[in-house]
């Protein structure tokens, strides 16, 4: 098993004929996810990497039977085009793009709350590297190599520093069972808390891993929550500890502005909640293998 | 994006939001000119910078007279402006606003924000204006009144009237304060703001409700629909290493440290600035180049960081993922044979095709000093910055 993604899950992907999504599509397929249809409006009827273009979500999930969605639309069309798949049934989402204004991300969240939750589609990013299952598929732009196939969940915000605790695992030996980015934007489709509710069911996943950062709420509300309900092993590390209060470090969503969201509260408030908090980025493999009880 | 205060005064206005009269000027005559058209006999003058705290910093006095507007704008014009907010480098005054000065009752605060919790717009009101909103959250946290507004249908009345009565604004004064509230809930949301703030909004001894203050946030994803809001951007305000960066698509944060920092991606830039830190050292910059890091990139990085003079030591940190190392190593040498560097350069590459990246490192004949994990990369960074100082005292003491 693994979360939100496997080797079933039929995708398609939203702006498919762009440069960087046909780069992406490429990689993806190669990975072995299925990548079943692209949707373009006003290009249906065209094939990229073999795959078929629809106009529309709808006409795209009747013909292929696609249940997942990774969005590579421009910021002022991508919040359409994530209501678009919500409409039309796909079940998860996954989208790449940076730069969708705030307010356009909290009309998305309301209109997906339209949808009772059995049928309501889960969303990650906006402003994420994607999610994957290692050896299983692949829905975003990471690098699949550098992941094994394991039993680690790992929740991030950043794209890069995800791979580097990644590739960490990797030079020990240690897989990871989904690895999904939750992006670096101030209005995201899923939090952490939402993600870790689905690593304490995985029955593939035996510890999680949160890749955190200054900036918002979630990282305290994750902490609330994994007291309460997780009964996972949860390692965590949360980057910017030399990051000045005020300003945006680079994702909209990194600035401290309230009590709470700088590193070292973060590290306070998740290490008093029993989280195992890697002390710098050089070390969270090594945290990770000590926790699982491998050698580091 | 931040704006001046008598810009915010004029979109806000714009939107039902009563405010003082006032004026802007660009020189001491000026200002008493307006000051004169204005009518009156007691004035504000007041510096427009993007930083609160102007009162307590001596950027906003009351005037009496022609002569009194003369010498508080001589002292204002030209200056920086020094307050909490800006840093010891202060922010310059290039233009001040004279207002007519109003008969005060009451001082209220009043601010919209994007809730990251609720993820939704919240209105935070208090009946303790006039104080900052730390100071208030800490001395008076009863006082706050919160109010979080439904994104389909917007502020409502009723919402509006509860926030009012809740302050114990007077009946006959609720209906201006709804006004108020709603104006400014619809400029928010109209304008893609991403903060509102009236600090204080009065209540006048003639039963006004004014905003004194304003001051407003905008989106920068969303300035793309908004150009006369893009208009209002003034770089006097900004840093202009920030602005630079901004203009070359680059995302940097200028700090106090003498490690210049190299990274792709922003949480990686930060873990990178951390660990240097942690190495003993101190970075000088927040750089994301973004995911490509492109040999180009990777130039206009340089340049950019060494703009800096504190900088005496360059780390670089690429994690290329999608890229291969070999092509960022290319540009990296390519970039450091283009600007002839003479303080230490460390770069830690990984990812994809790592070893022939490392190999075009060592070939170059460059001294690069290479790295092959994160904290090995800081402390080779701080090493080889502490070495160039010892060496530099040396010279300097022979």
């Amino acid at each position: 098993m693994s979360i939100l993604l496997n080797r079933n899950s039929r995708v398609i992907v939203q702006g498919i004929t762009g440069r960087m999504a046909r780069f992406h599509t490429k990689d993806m397929l190669e990975y072995g996810t299925n990548v079943v249809g692209g949707v373009v409006p006003g290009k249906g009827g065209e094939t990229v990497e073999g795959v078929p273009v629809f106009d529309t979500v709808k006409q795209a999930v009747e013909a292929t039977g696609a249940d997942a969605s990774l969005v590579f639309v421009p910021p002022p069309f991508a919040a359409d085009s994530i209501m678009e798949a919500a409409d039309a049934g796909i079940r998860y989402c996954v989208c790449i793009t940076d730069g969708i204004p705030a307010q356009d991300m909290i009309r998305v969240k309301r209109y997906m709350y339209r949808y009772p939750k059995e049928k309501r589609m889960v969303l990650t990013g906006p402003n994420c590297a994607g999610t994957i299952s290692p050896g299983k598929a692949l829905l975003g732009i990471m690098p699949g190599h550098i992941y094994l196939p394991g039993n680690v969940g790992i929740i991030g915000r950043s794209g890069t520093l995800g791979y580097e605790a990644a590739a960490q695992l990797k030079e020990r030996g240690i897989g990871v069972s989904t690895s999904v980015g939750i992006g670096g934007d101030p209005i995201n489709g899923s939090s952490f808390r939402d993600i870790l509710e689905r690593f304490e069911w995985d029955e593939d996943t035996e510890v999680i891993a949160m890749i955190g950062e200054i900036g918002g709420p979630q990282e305290a509300e994750a902490a609330e929550y994994i007291r309460d309900h997780i009964t996972k092993p949860v390692i965590a590390y949360v980057a910017g500890l030399t990051a000045p209060k005020g300003r945006t470090m680079g994702h909209a969503g990194a600035i401290i502005s309230a009590f709470g969201e700088s590193a070292s509260e973060k590290v306070e408030i998740l290490s008093a909640a029993g989280v195992t908090v890697a002390e710098n980025p050089a070390v969270i493999g090594e945290t990770i293998a000590r926790v699982m009880g491998k050698a580091a | 994006m931040d704006i001046h205060e008598y810009q915010a005064k004029e979109v806000l206005s714009n939107f039902g939001v009563a405010v003082p009269s006032g004026a802007l000027a660009y020189s001491p005559e000026q200002a008493a000119y307006r000051a004169r058209e204005l009518g009156g006999d007691k004035w504000i003058v007041k510096a427009q910078v993007h930083a609160g705290g102007r009162g307590k910093a001596g950027g906003v006095k009351l005037c009496n007279s022609e002569s009194e507007i003369h010498e508080a704008c001589d002292e204002m014009f030209g200056r920086k402006l020094v307050t909490h907010q800006t840093g010891p480098e202060g922010k310059g005054i290039y233009r001040v606003y004279v207002e007519s000065a109003v008969p005060i009752d009451r001082e209220i605060y009043l601010g919209f924000v994007l809730d990251r919790s609720s993820q939704r717009v919240m209105i935070v009101a208090s009946s303790e204006g006039g104080m900052e909103i730390e100071e208030i959250s800490a001395e008076r946290p009863d006082s706050i009144v919160r109010s979080i507004v439904e994104p389909a249908v917007g502020l409502q009345e009723f919402q509006a009237r509860e926030i009012a009565f809740n302050l114990g604004i007077e009946p006959r004064l609720v209906q201006q304060m709804v006004r108020t509230l709603q104006g400014c809930y619809a400029a928010f949301s109209e304008l893609d703001a991403t903060m509102v703030e009236i600090n204080p909004l009065v209540i006048t001894g003639d039963d006004r409700v004014l905003a004194l203050d304003a001051k407003m946030s905008f989106d920068d994803n969303a300035l793309f629909r908004h150009p006369q809001i893009s208009e209002l951007r003034d770089k006097s305000q900004e840093d202009p290493r920030e602005s630079r960066a901004a203009d070359r698509g680059l995302s940097y944060v200028g700090l106090d440290g003498n490690i210049g920092c190299i990274v792709n991606g922003a949480g990686l830039a930060m873990a990178t600035m951390d660990t240097i830190k942690l190495a003993g050292g101190e970075p000088a910059n927040f750089l994301d180049i973004g995911g490509g890091a492109s040999p180009e990139r990777v130039a206009k990085a340089f340049r950019l960081v060494l703009s800096d003079k504190n900088v005496q030591a360059v780390l670089v940190n690429i994690f290329a993922g999608i890229n291969r190392c070999d092509w960022v190593a290319e540009g990296v040498v390519q970039a450091l044979r283009e600007l002839e560097l003479d303080i230490p350069v460390i770069v830690r590459l990984a990812g994809t095709n790592v070893e022939e990246g490392q190999k075009i490192l060592a070939k170059s004949g460059l001294p690069i000093i290479r790295a092959t994990t994160l904290m090995e990369a800081a402390e080779r960074a701080v090493g080889a910055w502490q070495n160039d100082l010892t060496q530099n005292t040396k010279m300097r003491a022979v």
